[in-house]
């Protein structure tokens, strides 16, 4: 075995952990900021002993007023700090909307490049753990409508290591969407000394010949089973991980579906007006005579989240992804 | 006033301690010049100021009020698209603006014109945004004074941020008057209702942030009088929060000057936020698309007149010798200078071109914003020579 081993296997919130810490301890300019994430570690413990090590001027819990949290970092920021916030819950983020979309998204503009916000908004978003309301919501397109942000999900725990110092890094203020559901699920090789690809580009997950289906955060892993599933029966999935939602990086995209002819966009969120809508108006731009069928989308019903114990019946999950990518084959 | 809202059936009676908007401000209020221009004199709050002192304020009030009012027939004129005037407000201003220390920082609404003027950015740069040709025409970092921040009371929240920067790289408490700094969050009554500056009082407070709230009530929010804001004077809601709430007179510079001082170097010393209730009147209207006659007695604007803080330090400045005819006509020359400043440079500023609202989005240009750009630059070329 060698003394030097740099490769270990974790889970989500583990790299999410090490990453955090990572940045700490590259720029003592890195502060973490939100509610319980000192001394508890964070209900989700993706903090746990950061405040420990770095103090309580690095790691500050903070009031319950997330309007607060991500006005106090803008501040923070003005004053030359890069604040990484975590919002406990999705579902808790719009208290700080105004914040995120007025001040975060247009400091630099309005101030013509004089007032960077390199911030992190990190978000646990998405559903399937259980929960009660405001829980398990999926409010990514309502932050890459905004000019101004970035907004990148994670959906294994390599990314998450590596993802998170790239967004701390990144002099843009970036919402940083972590798939609650599997912070804790599964584990992962992590090598820490290879070179990680850029931040704000897709992959090819899993490669594919018949269709592409494109997910990000937590349907990653939904679309990688479907496509396990469907190879069994002879059908060849292509899975794309987006990772970045604003900007989309659209060439891996654009490049699967004039291979595939074929594309499925797979999301917890809402349908109507969703990434999906955004993502089929693209590809049907970009690869209209390549097509075999329109792009479809699977998402969450346009309700509100339902009670915990019918969401697995409102979450896309294999069957419902299976299905949209048979109706594609039927046109 | 009219007044619908029912008294609650305990305490004091509110009225005792909340009078109308033409009161003088209640017994609390911190004052040192009478309005017919009387020094007067303060147990807690009191400062020997300077024969120079004095009459830098008078100057300066009166080229703050030269700016509002040029500014103001300026949007008359279609130079402007719109303009919020300071009007009656000049010594709430300079009182606090001339308190600061290069080293502290000031976070304005979008009215701080005084402010601005202490701070000695070129009052031409505030008509960039109020002309429409830019969202903030100066470096914040350069001035140490915040863009004029359009959504009410957002600002209070990065001010109290700015303060825990403050603490965090070690420039609060340490005893050295030339490093020890402090922050100034300004916004007005209206704004005491949103919850951003609630929160920002609960940060500053929870982390001993050095930063001096400063809310010039001016008695209107728009169409809304201040007791649809609050049933308790401003000030006294500090104590709910932990820190101290002062009320001054607003139209009294020297008192202004004294008691923001004073929280100023209680924040630098580390001794945390306090709430100045500068207590003032909006003599004009909200900005220049408002009718105030709408809603409001013009009897009351004329007793507010008599309070007027020029005419009251001018009186001072002349009883006692500090000024005479040449120094006051000196200040009026130079305002004259200052307006035709304003005109020219105003009516000279350029439009910004259309492909200016690409620039600064962000540090690292996206590429599907980039062939956003570049298709419209392409568009606007095709243009070219075809008329």
């Amino acid at each position: 075995m060698s003394e030097q081993k740099t490769s270990q296997k974790i889970t989500l919130a583990k790299g999410l952990n090490m990453g955090l810490r990572k940045a700490m301890e590259g720029d003592p300019k890195v502060l973490l900021m939100g509610e319980d994430v000192g001394k508890l570690g964070g209900v989700f413990r993706i903090t746990d002993g950061l405040q420990k090590d770095f103090g309580e001027d690095r790691v500050i819990d903070s009031p319950l007023a997330e309007s607060g949290i991500v006005g106090t970092a803008v501040g923070l920021a003005l004053r030359g700090f890069r604040p990484v916030v975590e919002i406990q819950f999705d579902g808790f983020v719009y208290p700080a909307y105004d914040q995120i979309v007025c001040q975060v998204a247009k400091m630099r503009y309005r101030s013509k490049g004089h007032s960077p916000m390199p911030m992190v908004i990190r978000i646990p978003f998405g559903g399937g753990i259980g929960a009660v309301e405001h829980h398990s919501e999926s409010p990514e397109a309502q932050f890459a409508h905004t000019p101004g942000l970035k907004v990148v999900a994670c959906s294994n725990p390599v990314d998450g290591y590596w993802m998170i110092q790239q967004v701390i890094a990144s002099d843009d203020p970036v919402i940083f969407l972590e798939p609650k559901r599997q912070y804790h699920a599964d584990k992962m090789e992590l090598d820490t000394a290879i070179t990680p690809p850029p931040l704000f580009t897709s992959r090819v997950a899993r490669p594919g010949t018949d269709v592409t289906v494109l997910a990000y955060g937590p349907t990653v892993r939904t679309a990688l089973t479907a496509a396990e599933a469907a190879a069994g029966e002879g059908r060849s999935i292509e899975v794309i991980d987006l990772r970045t939602l604003s900007p989309l990086d659209m060439g891996p995209v654009l490049d699967s579906v004039r291979r595939t002819g074929r594309c499925v966009v797979v999301h917890e969120a809402h349908v109507n007006l969703g990434m999906g809508a955004e993502l089929a108006a693209r590809v049907t731009e970009e690869c209209f005579y390549s097509l075999e069928a329109p792009v479809l989308r699977v998402g969450g019903f346009d309700t509100p989240y339902p009670a915990s114990r019918i969401e697995e019946d409102f979450l896309p999950d294999l069957d419902r992804l299976l299905d949209a990518v048979d109706r594609t084959f039927a046109f | 006033m009219p007044d619908s809202n029912p008294s609650p059936g305990f305490g004091p009676d509110l009225a005792e301690v909340f009078g109308p908007a033409h009161s003088d401000g209640g017994p609390e209020l911190v004052q040192l010049l009478t309005p017919e221009g009387e020094r007067v004199h303060h147990p807690e709050f009191d400062l020997d100021f300077s024969a120079e002192q004095i009459r830098g304020f008078y100057r300066d009030m009166v080229l703050t009020r030269r700016i509002d009012t040029e500014a103001t027939a300026l949007q008359r004129h279609g130079e402007l698209g719109i303009w919020a005037q300071l009007l009656g407000q000049e010594a709430a201003q300079i009182g606090a603006g001339r308190a600061l220390r290069p080293q502290d920082y000031v976070f304005p609404t979008y009215r701080e014109h005084g402010v601005a003027w202490c701070k000695g950015i070129d009052p031409l740069k505030l008509l960039g945004l109020f002309r429409g040709v830019d969202h903030g025409s100066w470096d914040p970092h350069e001035f140490n004074f915040g863009l004029y921040t359009i959504v009410i009371g957002a600002q209070c929240l990065h001010a109290t941020g700015y303060a825990m920067g403050m603490q965090r790289d070690g420039v609060v408490g340490t005893g050295d008057p030339d490093r020890d700094a402090a922050v100034i969050a300004h916004f007005g009554d209206g704004a005491s209702s949103q919850g951003d500056v609630n929160e920002s009082f609960i940060f500053a407070a929870s982390y001993n942030a050095p930063v001096v709230f400063f809310c010039q009530n001016n008695q209107w929010a728009i169409s809304e009088p201040i007791e649809r804001q609050t049933r308790i004077p401003l000030y006294q809601r500090a104590l709910g929060f932990g820190f101290p709430g002062i009320r001054v007179d607003g139209n009294d510079v020297l008192a202004t000057y004294a008691v923001t001082q004073a929280a100023l170097q209680r924040a630098r010393d580390g001794q945390g936020p306090t709430f100045v209730e500068a207590y003032t009147y909006r003599m004009g209207a909200h900005t220049t698309t408002d009718d105030p006659t709408r809603y409001r007695l013009s009897a009351d604007v004329e007793s507010w007149k008599l309070k007027d803080p020029i005419a009251r330090l001018e009186v001072y400045l002349r009883r006692n010798g500090l000024v005479d005819d040449g120094l006051v006509e000196d200040v009026k020359a130079e305002a004259d200078e200052l307006g035709a400043h304003l005109r020219e440079g105003c009516k000279a500023m350029p439009d910004p071109r259309p492909m200016d609202m690409f620039d600064h989005v962000y540090a690292e240009v996206p590429e599907e914003l980039a062939a956003q750009r570049d298709g419209f630059a392409d568009y606007l070329a095709s243009f070219e020579g075809s008329h």
